[in-house]
């Protein structure tokens, strides 16, 4: 287990430092700027804007300033010359993602400290009603195969996908907040906030999972250990639960990876229909006004959060099928 | 080690822990973020950039920096004139050049301390230093001295060759002594008290700055507005702020004017989302918001609380003067006078916007803006509009283009983004296309990109808006002077030029207006931009707020706002014309009311 997980984490060292050059070369490189408005600035107060954030040096300076520990100056190559404006950060490779250019009251570590928890909040109460509603979908679906259950269970999951979360949102604040006054329209702070955002959030992957649910299940139902636990005279409800859920969930605890990161990085427009504080309006809104900082430290969070939450899952398939081992990977 | 190694009962035993901690840290952050109702709550629409008076430029940031900063002068909220703020009265000198301001000795600091020229000069100082960056240092280039001090540097060959001169002694703001203040100008600036109110202007406290860079050396910049650090002089100070969620603030005790101040609590949400706005509006989660989605305008103009005004901004199209057919005035002409202004206020906007056929928006008495040829007038809508597509198409014709001509050039309409746009770009795309015969496209833009293509005259007919600074059509006029970094037309004419700058320095404001007139003139004689509409305004106000005034800036103004009692509110609802457009609805706020110290005194004594 240690060697698995010091070799994904070499893995994820070269991904992370990939990525922060790629973005950070793409960011810079498309037109516009954090400081460009419909209002022009005058030249001179430009430059003295872009010298407070250093974007008058060459961009490889500028990617070193940003990652690393580096001591760099106005003067030379790495010159220690005399620093134009201030100097507010360290580098990412010592946990400072740098001030945030847009939002100037707050470091990017402020902006992801406040708003992490709140997508992660959001996120956990998405699942649940992701795998409450997808796995007993699923099960029910999986045991009444063919009935007119399973064929409306079926149609549903389809349109949980096919119908984008917003449609559902918009559908939902009608009748939750405006026919029946049970829920608050949008904000966040208290868990009747979270119900509404969370079950759009959580519904496509409910869907997806009710058919990954019924998927795996019908495998192991037509499996001989199945048979036999059958054969022994054992409750249906006590096969089904014991013997045959732990490898029908297979195909899910798989999915979970990447429905988590989805959930977490999917909550944007719904962030937005229910303004809720999180991260994923962070990740739009950086890119469009051009905050550098803050669109690399989320990029950057994000890639260490989905690789860490693959590594998670392959350790959990473990935990539900002994077949597996990691020292086979 | 393997996890299959761990017994049935040990893994279930795992999942529940896991899944309970999980539950258990979303309630315990649920209940800690749990807020009681402010008195008052108002949508500013976005997260504002900053806190920090001198680095921000938007009108949301200005929102807030009134409520917890104060300059030398202060907005009537009905009309904008300068009333005193810090200052308690002010002399002009005879040449209009030289400001003297006497502060009121009772102002203070959100931590006690006073309120002294001092801090209004070390605080404009700073809005101009070169190392602040501040975006609106230009706002107090009018004082002598002042735009050298942002923008001069050492020249090639001296030591410091390309450092900033820095020496703050060469601008012309002086405290004479704790409470006096005097400022020259470079010129006689009819707006410059205006100017003062205006909140890039309004002083930080310099010992909370100070401290702040001791204790943070590299990071004071994010830590010294934060809850906790920040010090005002306003109404209001800082109590918490999340960012994208709200800002809440409590009543200043040691503000000078806080027995006229009615609300102890006003959280300001950042919900950008319009819809949502006017749901949490509509459910009495705010009561009072700045913008309305278009598409339901339709049912909020009969309501009492949607009622948009006319306002200082101009909605227009630039025209890309460098390339032909655009460098041709005539065809210019052609296309304004064939624009379906008419029909995009009524059928688009819906909101009550004004066609407008000038670069400034009306002024009242102030000014008369020089208006562009309408064509003709005095017939019914279909023989004028007809009348006008006959000479539109004449004027094209002697531009050479048309059936004995060179067919017109193929071309687009640019504009950002937005689905507002989008829709008066097909009506205009609509109404030359089938007036004219001409073959128009659009092309939007991401909004950065859209200035970027802008700036470098990389379209052909472009949209565009622009909102005034002040209540002078200097603010508008300005703009289109030759090379100007906000022109964006390629469009240049020596005698506009020197009209508007001439105007700077003329000490008769009533000579200066008509030189400003006349270029505006020249201007809408020649067309590089397309007026299409002005402004209104699209507040969503509670019917139960007093103290809140439209107004030609839309500036509004928190420190005189109050919940009126039932009786005041009747009242008011008594005094609405009777034209379907005042429907009542729920008028937020206590029937109590909630009145200043000062007015319920007042209110007692009655």
């Amino acid at each position: 287990m240690i060697r698995f997980l010091s070799r994904r984490l070499l893995w994820m060292a070269i991904t992370f430092l990939l990525v922060s050059l790629v973005s950070f070369t793409l960011m810079h490189s498309v037109k516009g700027g954090p400081f460009s408005k419909e209002r022009k600035l005058d030249p001179a107060i430009l430059a003295n804007m872009e010298a407070a954030y250093h974007l008058d040096w060459p961009i490889w300076k500028q990617y070193l300033h940003y990652m690393g520990p580096l001591n760099l100056g106005d003067e030379g190559w790495f010159g220690k010359g005399e620093q134009k404006g201030s100097d507010p950060f360290t580098g990412v490779l010592v946990g400072d993602f740098g001030p945030s250019f847009r939002y100037q009251d707050f470091t990017v570590n402020d902006i992801i400290g406040q708003s992490l928890p709140i997508s992660a909040l959001l996120g956990v109460v998405a699942m649940m009603w992701a795998l409450a509603l997808g796995v007993s979908a699923g099960i029910a679906s999986a045991l009444r195969r063919g009935s007119g259950l399973d064929l409306s269970m079926r149609l549903a999951a389809t349109g949980g996908i096919a119908l984008p979360n917003f449609v559902i949102a918009g559908f939902l604040v009608i009748l939750f907040v405006f026919l029946i006054p049970l829920l608050p329209v949008a904000g966040w702070g208290t868990l009747k906030h979270m119900l509404l955002p969370g079950f759009c959030l959580g519904l496509g992957f409910a869907a997806y999972i009710s058919r990954l649910t019924r998927t795996g299940m019908l495998e192991v139902l037509s499996q001989d250990h199945i048979r036999t636990a059958h054969a022994k005279g054992l409750a249906p409800r006590t096969v089904v639960m014991r013997h045959a859920l732990k490898g029908g969930l297979l195909p899910v605890v798989s999915y979970l990876g990447p429905a988590t990161a989805g959930v977490l990085t999917g909550s944007l427009v719904l962030e937005r229909i229910f303004n809720i504080p999180g991260m994923g309006s962070h990740f739009v809104n950086a890119a469009t006004n051009r905050d550098y900082t803050l669109a690399m430290g989320v990029t950057l969070l994000y890639t260490v959060l989905v690789y860490s939450l693959n590594a998670v899952v392959d350790l959990a398939y473990t935990l539900l099928d002994p077949r597996i081992r990691l020292e086979d990977q | 080690m393997s996890f299959s190694t761990l017994s049935p009962t040990a893994r279930a035993g795992l999942g529940l822990t896991l899944l309970a901690v999980l539950l258990g840290g979303a309630l315990a952050l649920a209940r800690g973020a749990r807020l009681e109702p402010a008195d008052f709550t108002f949508n500013n629409g976005t997260e504002v950039q900053s806190l920090d008076p001198a680095k921000v430029t938007g009108v949301p940031e200005g929102r807030v920096i009134r409520c917890l900063y104060e300059g030398l002068v202060i907005k009537d909220p009905k009309d904008l004139s300068p009333v005193p703020g810090v200052a308690k009265s002010w002399d002009i000198s005879e040449d209009k050049k030289t400001y003297t301001f006497h502060l009121r000795d009772n102002a203070s600091w959100s931590n006690g301390d006073p309120v002294t020229a001092q801090d209004f000069e070390w605080s404009m100082k700073r809005m101009l230093d070169p190392e602040t960056a501040a975006e609106y240092a230009y706002q107090l280039w009018y004082v002598k001295g002042a735009k050298a001090y942002t923008t001069e540097v050492y020249p090639e060959g001296h030591e410091r060759s390309g450092k900033a001169k820095n020496d703050p002694e060469t601008v012309a703001i002086h405290a004479l002594d704790d409470h006096t203040l005097r400022i020259e100008l470079e010129n006689p600036t009819p707006f410059f008290l205006e100017l003062m109110g205006f909140y890039p202007v309004f002083p930080v406290n310099r010992r909370a700055l100070e401290e702040a860079q001791r204790k943070w050396p590299t990071t004071w910049e994010t830590r010294w507005q934060a809850p906790g650090n920040h010090v005002g002089n306003g109404p209001w100070k800082l109590k918490s702020r999340r960012i994208n969620d709200r800002i809440q603030l409590v009543k200043n005790e040691h503000y000078w004017d806080a027995d006229n101040v009615a609300f102890n609590t006003m959280d300001i949400l950042a919900i950008e989302n319009s819809t949502t706005g006017a749901n949490v509006y509509l459910t009495g989660g705010c009561d009072f918001l700045d913008k309305v989605d278009a598409s339901v305008v339709a049912q909020l103009m009969p309501r009492e609380d949607f009622d948009p005004q006319p306002y200082q901004g101009l909605y227009f199209y630039r025209v890309n003067t460098t390339k032909p057919p655009f460098d041709d005035a005539r065809v210019r002409l052609a296309l304004s006078l064939t624009l379906p202004r008419e029909l995009i206020c009524k059928y688009v906007t819906k909101m009550g916007q004004v066609p407008a056929w000038s670069l400034v928006p009306p002024m009242g008495d102030y000014y008369t803006a020089a208006q562009a040829d309408r064509g003709a007038t005095d017939g019914t809508p279909e023989a004028n509009l007809e009348q006008n597509i006959q000479r539109a198409k004449a004027l094209l014709a002697e531009a050479g283009y048309g059936p004995n001509g060179k067919p017109f050039p193929p071309f687009e309409i640019h504009y950002n983004t937005l689905e507002a746009h989008k829709l008066i770009a097909e009506a205009i795309m609509d109404a030359w296309k089938r007036h004219l015969g001409i073959s128009v496209k659009l092309r939007n833009e991401e909004w950065k990109v859209y200035l970027d293509t802008q700036t470098n005259l990389r379209y052909d007919v472009s949209r565009a808006a622009w909102i005034g600074d002040y209540m002078d059509p200097n603010t508008f006029v300005d703009l289109f002077v030759t090379g100007g970094d906000n022109n964006k037309t390629g469009w240049g004419n020596p005698e506009y030029d020197a009209l508007v700058h001439g105007a700077v320095s003329e000490p008769d404001p009533a000579k200066r207006l008509d030189m400003l007139h006349r270029a505006e003139q020249i201007l809408m004689d020649d067309l590089p931009i397309l007026p299409i509409y002005y402004y209104v305004t699209q507040n969503m106000v509670a019917p139960r707020l007093g103290g809140f005034y439209s107004n030609p800036q839309d500036e509004h103004f928190p420190k005189f706002w109050y919940w009126m009692d039932d009786e005041e509110l009747a009242q008011k609802r008594a005094a609405y014309p009777a034209d379907g457009g005042h429907n009542l609805v729920d008028p937020h706020g206590p029937a109590a009311g909630l009145y200043s110290p000062a007015a319920q005194r007042r209110r007692a004594a009655q």
